[in-house]
């Protein structure tokens, strides 16, 4: 009897209290802005805004000494070869098959649901496999898989897969996601990318939670030679990046990597936080043309409410899916580029420099039902 | 978007009519959801499968129970297989009779393991040891820093160096003992299963330093994946049990089932926040419901007994029943709520919480800022707030150290408490103070079908679109809406679930 005292006073609370705290959160957008631009040029100042490292020896032979060694440019297919024995195992039972029957439907089914592509996505797939084996009145256990291929491949295809650049502007690609889903490691990867490609970036040290955050993209814009802008732990992202925007503009650096602190999608305020780095990140000169959402291939249906969440945020533009190197599949990229159209844009496959690629969706189709 | 479990079985039961044992079909039907469910909670595909054979043959020939709904009969099998597997006995730390105890922390990358160490760091402090962090961790960079900070923060020192893991644990060791540190936490780097180097080495590390305890950190998000990368860890290093992490988050973490079901080694500690207090040990039951999509009712159950003065919440029931709700009760009710704990854990552990109020992130200090608002007031005030004219309210601005807008804001608020109050426990009806029966308005009886409906209308509002959906079409709240959230049909809306989860009423534990 208490509790539902209890429970309906905690929502009469609720409607008092958290009236209040809505309204409050609606209210915040406006009061922010005005501090950041009376405060930039103090800001600026206060700010530790490291000059590109001098290399000299000892800096060489540190860095060298942390990194590891840079291998070959990596194709999808060798780095998720080791991957692939799970779901050969049953592509290997299926062809093991005379014919199409309902234990093929079986092994297909859980390869799909193994793989983390979630219930839902995986029942929508085999019925339109079934309706394909019917129409097409295909009876052979090859061309089953083929189909699935074909299927597969054909949900992950879009148009437009690249980084986006816009032509005027300080360009930044703003990077977000939960906690330890690969944010840092991947702007240092993409930062030495860039660096190959001849263009010079910033790198914004926007986590200032975590305890050495900045300390740990520090050694990634050591290691790629780019410029760092970093700020008090503790202190106001939006801040940080927007002297990095200031500060690529004010030397003509081509792109600016934002990196946020990891933040649970469920946390209203962390959410309410991010909205606001993303707006500060398109002051004049700032231009947001990518919004990457990192996420660990080996989430699993939890990744989609990721998505959810952050698109409604910020609007995310594409996903990096990380930690493909591992025995998970990803497969909850499905769902999301089914249910928000949101296209992985790169593949992360390792904790070296190198370990980034671009997602090709045959390539990683081919790659997972190579037999 | 996901439904509650009770949800989808009471449209598959408002079809049974009968009384009696459930037929073949009936389970089949449940079944089905219930794998949807756990597959949906990522527990792995193998487990699940083997769990549906043993719930199935639980559930046929089950006799229905005249309390509960035949859904809510099935969900308490199902629920109490869960804590089935989830529980046995807590994992409880027995020290080294040779100090110092060692705990080697193992897992893949980004599940947290730094951070639990940090952790166990402060949590073995609290215990009253003198732990020791060794960073192992010489992969990723500044993961070291990372480790010196948290223990900074949790008063426990670090220790380090340049060389390689396995040197790192040999000489922590030594260090650990030449200090007399009685306890040894030393985080490994984050490594893939399928890297067999990584593997062997921190196979190496752990016959290097000789762990008492080893676990295996993981991240509660984490998919079918769970079960390979548990078996390839406790291959190469023998796990003593798991850590769960990010459980603050909205993942239903199957993995715990996933684990200790393929592995049969136990969640240890569960991880739910980023600052170092939020760490405790594990709650099996708690976990089942989250893993069937149950909230935390429970702890809310335990919380309310504990703290809540009964008699101060038998007034404000007879209060509220008479819509004589005043700001002076909530005032005093609020004291009581506020012993139960930080309103925002409260807030996520009720099932059938719309959104919007589960993640409104409700700090203390807003909490404060009410309260202080109240007791601006003089208590005419808080009985009459209809005497708050202009110059009073800047008065209680100015004594609560906050501005007319907010006070203005509250008392509106409350205002339209009050009109919906009336309405809301008349649906609710009479019957306030178990098994006594006392005058009351309507004749709202309690069924656990009601709760459940409440709870379904809730989420039907909800899904229109968050705290909207608890407000009727003339912007006011809706008593039904709110209704569903005491658990519909009648107070012990709570009650009914807690029946259905097989825990004693409050008054056969006895105060």
């Amino acid at each position: 009897m208490t509790l539902v005292v209890v429970v309906v006073l905690l929502a009469v609370f609720v409607m008092v209290v958290g009236g209040a705290v809505l309204v409050r959160a609606r209210r915040y957008p406006e009061l922010e802005p005005p501090d950041i631009q009376a405060a930039a040029e103090p800001l600026v100042a206060d700010r530790e805004v490291l000059p590109p490292p001098v290399v000299t020896p000892e800096l060489a032979a540190a860095v060298e000494a942390e990194a590891p060694p840079l291998p070959a440019r990596p194709r999808m297919r060798d780095r998720l070869g080791k991957a692939r024995g799970l779901i050969t195992g049953y592509v290997g039972s299926v062809l093991s098959r005379s014919g199409i029957d309902d234990a093929s439907w079986d092994d297909i089914e859980e390869a799909l649901i193994r793989a983390d592509v979630g219930v839902a996505t995986t029942g929508t797939l085999i019925d339109s496999l079934r309706q394909r084996v019917k129409s097409d009145s295909l009876d052979t256990p090859e061309q089953l898989l083929s189909a699935l291929r074909d299927q597969l491949k054909s949900d992950l295809a879009v148009e437009d897969r690249r980084l986006h650049l816009a032509d005027t502007g300080t360009n930044v690609w703003l990077f977000v996601g939960v906690n330890g889903v690969g944010k840092t490691t991947t702007i240092g990867k993409l930062g030495l990318r860039q660096a190959a490609e001849g263009n010079r970036v910033v790198m914004a040290a926007g986590d200032t939670f975590r305890a050495a955050a900045a300390e740990q993209l520090q050694v990634w814009a050591e290691r790629v030679g780019a410029d760092l802008v970093r700020g008090a732990e503790g202190g106001d992202p939006g801040a940080v990046v927007f002297d990095a925007v200031q500060r690529a503009a004010a030397r003509g650096a081509d792109l600016v990597l934002a990196d946020t602190a990891g933040r649970l999608h469920t946390k209203v305020n962390l959410m309410e936080e991010l909205r606001k780095v993303h707006r500060v990140a398109q002051r004049d000169p700032g231009v947001v043309s990518e919004v990457l959402l990192v996420i660990d291939a080996t989430t699993g249906q939890n990744g989609l409410a990721q998505a959810r969440e952050f698109a409604e945020a910020v609007g995310v533009t594409g996903v990096v899916l990380t930690k493909l190197d591992g025995t998970a599949k990803g497969g909850i990229v499905l769902a999301i580029q089914a249910e928000l159209g949101i296209p992985v844009k790169l593949v992360g496959v390792g904790e070296g420099p190198e370990d980034l690629i671009d997602f090709d969706p045959d390539e990683f189709v081919d790659a997972l039902f190579a037999a | 978007m996901f439904e509650s479990l009770s949800e989808r079985f009471e449209g598959i039961f408002a079809r049974l009519r009968s009384r009696g044992a459930l037929s073949d079909a009936d389970v089949d039907e449940v079944l089905r959801e219930i794998r949807l469910a756990l597959l949906e909670a990522d527990v792995n595909f193998k487990v699940v499968r083997d769990l549906l054979t043993r719930i199935r043959e639980r559930c046929i020939g089950l006799e229905l129970s005249r309390s509960l709904s035949p859904g809510q009969q099935v969900i308490k099998t199902v629920h109490e297989e869960l804590i089935g597997i989830l529980g046995g006995e807590t994992l409880r730390i027995s020290y080294a009779s040779k100090p110092p105890t060692v705990i080697l922390l193992a897992g893949l990358q980004g599940a947290g393991k730094t951070t639990a160490a940090g952790k166990l760091g402060r949590w073995f402090r609290q215990a009253g040891r003198q732990p020791l962090l060794a960073g192992a961790d010489l992969q990723r960079p500044a993961a070291v820093e990372q480790l010196r900070v948290l223990g900074g923060q949790a008063g426990v020192p670090v220790f380090s160096q340049a060389t390689d893991p396995v040197a790192v644990a040999i000489a922590a060791r030594a260090e650990a003992e030449r200090l007399g540190r009685d306890v040894l936490i030393v985080d490994t780097a984050g490594r893939v299963t399928v890297d067999a180097e990584l593997m062997d080495e921190v196979r190496r590390v752990s016959e290097a330093v000789r762990p008492d305890y080893t676990f295996l950190v993981v991240d509660a998000m984490i998919g079918q994946e769970s079960v390979t990368t548990a078996e390839a860890f406790h291959a190469a290093l023998t796990l003593d049990g798991v850590i769960l992490t990010k459980l603050d988050g909205d993942a239903r973490g199957g993995a715990a089932l996933s684990i200790k079901e393929v592995v049969g080694r136990p969640v240890a500690f569960a991880s739910t926040g980023e600052k170092l207090e939020d760490f405790d040990v594990f709650h099996p039951d708690r976990m089942a419901s989250r893993i069937l999509g149950m909230g935390d009712v429970l702890t809310l159950i335990e919380r309310a007994e504990q703290n809540y003065d009964q008699e101060v919440a038998e007034k404000a029931a007879a209060a509220l029943q008479q819509g004589r709700f005043t700001l002076e009760d909530f005032l005093e009710q609020l004291q009581q709520v506020k012993k139960m704990g930080p309103l925002q854990s409260i807030l996520g552990m009720m099932p059938g919480m719309p959104k919007e109020l589960k993640n409104a992130n409700i700090e203390d200090s807003e909490v404060a800022r009410v309260e202080a608002i109240i007791r601006a007031m003089t208590p005419t005030e808080r009985r009459e707030p209809d005497l708050i004219n202009g110059s009073r309210r800047l008065r209680i601005a100015q004594g609560s150290g906050t501005d007319t807008k907010d006070v203005n804001q509250l008392l509106k608020q409350f205002k339209e408490m009050q009109k919906m109050m009336q309405p809301l426990m008349a649906v609710t009806g009479g019957r306030v103070g178990k098994g006594k029966k006392k005058a009351g308005r309507g004749g709202g009886r309690v069924t656990p079908k009601g709760a459940i409906a409440g709870m379904r209308e809730l989420r039907k509002m909800q899904a229109m679109g968050g705290m909207e959906g608890l407000t009727g079409p003339d912007g006011k709240l809706d008593p039904e809406a709110l209704s569903g959230l005491a658990g519909g049909g009648g107070p012990g809306g709570l009650d009914s679930i807690r029946e259905s989860l097989g825990l004693p009423s409050p008054g056969q534990r006895g105060r």
